[in-house]
C-alpha cells in the first residue's frame, strides 16, 4: 500500500517544531507500524535527510517504549494494543497517516516523537515499592495465604507497562490510571499494606508536582490502555487517598 | 517513606470537593423537582409546599445559603479545573478523535455547565429575585402567590423554550456527573458500580425531562 504520512519532526526540546509531509510506497500490510518507520528511515537516510526519532525497544508490547499518537489515538486505532504490535492491516492504500509524540506538559519532547517519561520513574521513586527488610530473615511471600481474587487484581493492575498511553489520551493529560495502577498493585497485597498510606500520599504528590492534569472520569485512559488497566484502579486510589489523609 | 501532602492542595481533593458539590445539588434537585411537580395536580399542595420552603427558617437562613454556597465550590471549583487541566497540554494535537474513546458528554462537561450557570442566572431573576423583594423589601405575606407566579413565567414561550433547553443540557451533565461523582470519591464496585450507573442515567433522563413536563404542562394546559 502508498501512504502519506504527516509526521511531527521537531529538532529538540526548545524547537517550535512542525508536521512534515512523507510518502512510503509499497508497504506490506504485513509489517508491524514501526517497521514500517523503519523503511521510511531507510528512504530518509538513502536521501541524506535527518531520520525520524522515535522510541522503541521489544517490539513485543511489553516494555513501554514505542508512544506515537496515530490518526489522534495513543497506539493507533487498535484497541488493547501498542504501537510496535499494531500491524499495517488497520490501515488501507492511499490512508494519510498522522503521527504525533505523546503530548502533555509532564512528557516534554526530546526530538520528533520521543518525549521524556521520567516524570512516571519520579512516580514510582516516591513510593511505587516495598520496603524489604534483608536481614536473611524475609518471609517467603508464598507462605503468606492472599484470596485468588485479590491476587488477579493486584496483577492485573501491575500489568501496566507505564508507556504513558493514558496521559497521552486523556484530554487533560492526566496521569492517573497509571498512579492508580502502581498504588493498586500493592495495596491489594498484604506485603504493600504496611505502607500504602504513605505510598498514596506521597505517589499524588509527586504526580500532581509534575504538572499532570486532573481527572475527570471520561474513561479514555481505560479504553486506550494497552494492558487494559481498569478504571477501579482509580477509585482505588481516591479511596486509599482519602482514607490515608482521614487519618492523620 | 516520609509524608509530603495534604488533602485539600491535592488534585483528589478537589476532584472530592467537585463530587461532594455535585452530590449535594443532586438531592437538591431532587427536592426541587418534588415540590415543582406538585404543581401539576394540585394548585393547593403547590402554594403550602411553597409557603413552607419560604418561610421556614431552617430552610431559608440555613439550607438556603448552603445551597449557595454548594453551587458557587461547584462552579469555581469547575472552572479553576478547567483551566488547570487545559494547560496541562500547551502543545495540543494536531489530530485528536476524542470521541473514539469518551463519551460527547464527559469530554464536554464545562460546555453543559456553563450553559446550566446562565440558565440558573435566568432562573434566579425569574423567581428567586422577586421573591426576595415581595418578602423582605415590600414586606408581602400573600401565601397563594407560588402557583400565580409559576403560571404566568410559562406563559412566555421563548421562556419555556429556554428552560426546556437548559433541561436538555442539564441531563447531559448529569449523564456523565452522576456516576462520575461516585468513582471521584471512589465508590467503585463489581456490584454496585452497575447499579449507580443504571440509577444515574435514570435520574439524568427522568428529572430533565420532569422538569420539561412542568414548564409544557403550564404553558399549553394552564395558561
Amino acid at each position: 500500500m502508498n501512504l502519506t504520512l504527516k509526521i511531527w519532526r521537531q529538532k529538540g526540546p526548545k524547537d517550535k517544531g512542525k508536521i512534515v509531509d512523507y510518502k512510503v510506497n509499497d508497504i506490506s500490510e504485513h509489517m508491524s507500524f514501526l517497521e514500517m518507520m523503519d523503511v521510511l528511515n531507510e528512504q530518509l537516510i538513502n536521501s541524506g535527510e535527518d531520520p525520524v526519532a522515535f522510541d522503541h525497544d521489544c517490539r513485543e508490547g511489553i516494555c513501554g517504549s514505542c508512544s506515537m499518537f496515530i490518526n489522534g489515538r495513543a497506539h493507533g486505532p487498535a484497541e488493547g494494543t501498542t504501537t510496535c504490535q499494531l500491524h499495517m492491516r488497520s490501515f488501507s492504500d492511499g490512508d494519510t497517516i498522522y503521527i504525533e509524540p505523546f503530548r502533555a506538559n509532564a512528557f516534554p519532547v526530546i526530538k520528533d516523537l520521543v518525549v521524556d517519561r521520567s516524570a512516571f520513574e519520579r512516580i514510582q521513586q516516591a513510593g511505587g515499592y516495598i520496603s524489604v527488610n534483608t536481614s536473611g530473615n524475609t518471609q517467603d511471600a508464598n507462605a503468606i495465604p492472599i484470596p485468588k481474587e485479590d491476587a488477579d487484581m493486584a496483577m492485573d493492575a501491575a500489568t501496566c507497562i507505564g508507556c504513558g498511553a493514558c496521559v497521552a489520551t486523556c484530554k487533560n493529560a492526566s496521569a492517573m490510571l497509571f498512579v492508580g495502577a502502581k498504588i493498586s498493585q500493592y495495596a491489594l497485597l498484604p506485603q504493600g499494606r504496611v505502607e500504602a498510606e504513605k505510598r498514596a500520599k506521597n505517589m499524588v504528590a509527586q504526580m500532581d508536582a509534575e504538572g499532570f492534569g486532573n481527572c475527570t472520569n471520561t474513561g479514555a485512559c481505560e479504553v486506550e490502555c494497552p494492558k487494559g488497566i481498569s478504571l477501579s484502579n482509580i477509585a482505588r486510589m481516591n479511596r486509599e487517598f482519602l482514607t490515608a489523609n482521614l487519618k492523620k | 517513606m516520609s509524608e509530603k501532602t495534604t488533602l485539600t492542595s491535592s488534585s483528589i481533593g478537589r476532584k472530592v470537593v467537585m463530587a461532594l458539590s455535585a452530590l449535594f445539588l443532586i438531592l437538591f434537585l431532587l427536592l426541587h423537582f418534588s415540590v415543582n411537580f406538585t404543581s401539576i395536580f394540585s394548585e393547593d399542595v403547590f402554594n403550602v409546599a411553597s409557603e413552607f420552603m419560604g418561610t421556614n427558617w431552617i430552610v431559608q437562613f440555613i439550607m438556603q445559603p448552603i445551597l449557595i454556597l454548594g453551587v458557587l465550590v461547584h462552579f469555581i471549583m469547575g472552572f479553576y479545573l478547567e483551566i488547570k487541566n487545559r494547560s496541562s497540554r500547551q502543545v495540543k494535537y494536531a489530530q485528536y478523535n476524542g470521541a473514539s474513546n469518551s463519551s460527547w458528554m464527559s469530554r464536554n462537561m464545562i460546555i453543559t455547565g456553563i450553559v446550566i450557570l446562565l440558565f440558573l442566572g435566568l432562573h434566579f431573576l425569574d423567581f428567586w429575585v422577586p421573591e426576595m423583594k415581595y418578602k423582605y423589601i415590600e414586606g408581602g405575606t400573600d401565601a397563594t402567590r407560588y402557583y400565580e407566579e409559576l403560571v404566568h413565567e410559562f406563559s412566555n414561550p421563548w421562556r419555556v423554550l429556554v428552560y426546556c433547553l437548559s433541561f436538555v443540557f442539564l441531563a447531559l451533565h448529569l449523564l456523565h456527573g452522576f456516576q462520575s461523582s461516585f468513582q471521584s470519591m471512589g465508590w467503585n464496585h463489581p456490584k454496585y458500580t452497575p447499579i449507580v450507573k443504571r440509577l444515574g442515567d435514570i435520574y439524568s433522563i427522568v428529572i430533565p425531562l420532569g422538569f420539561i413536563s412542568i414548564a409544557l404542562f403550564h404553558f399549553f394546559i394552564s395558561n
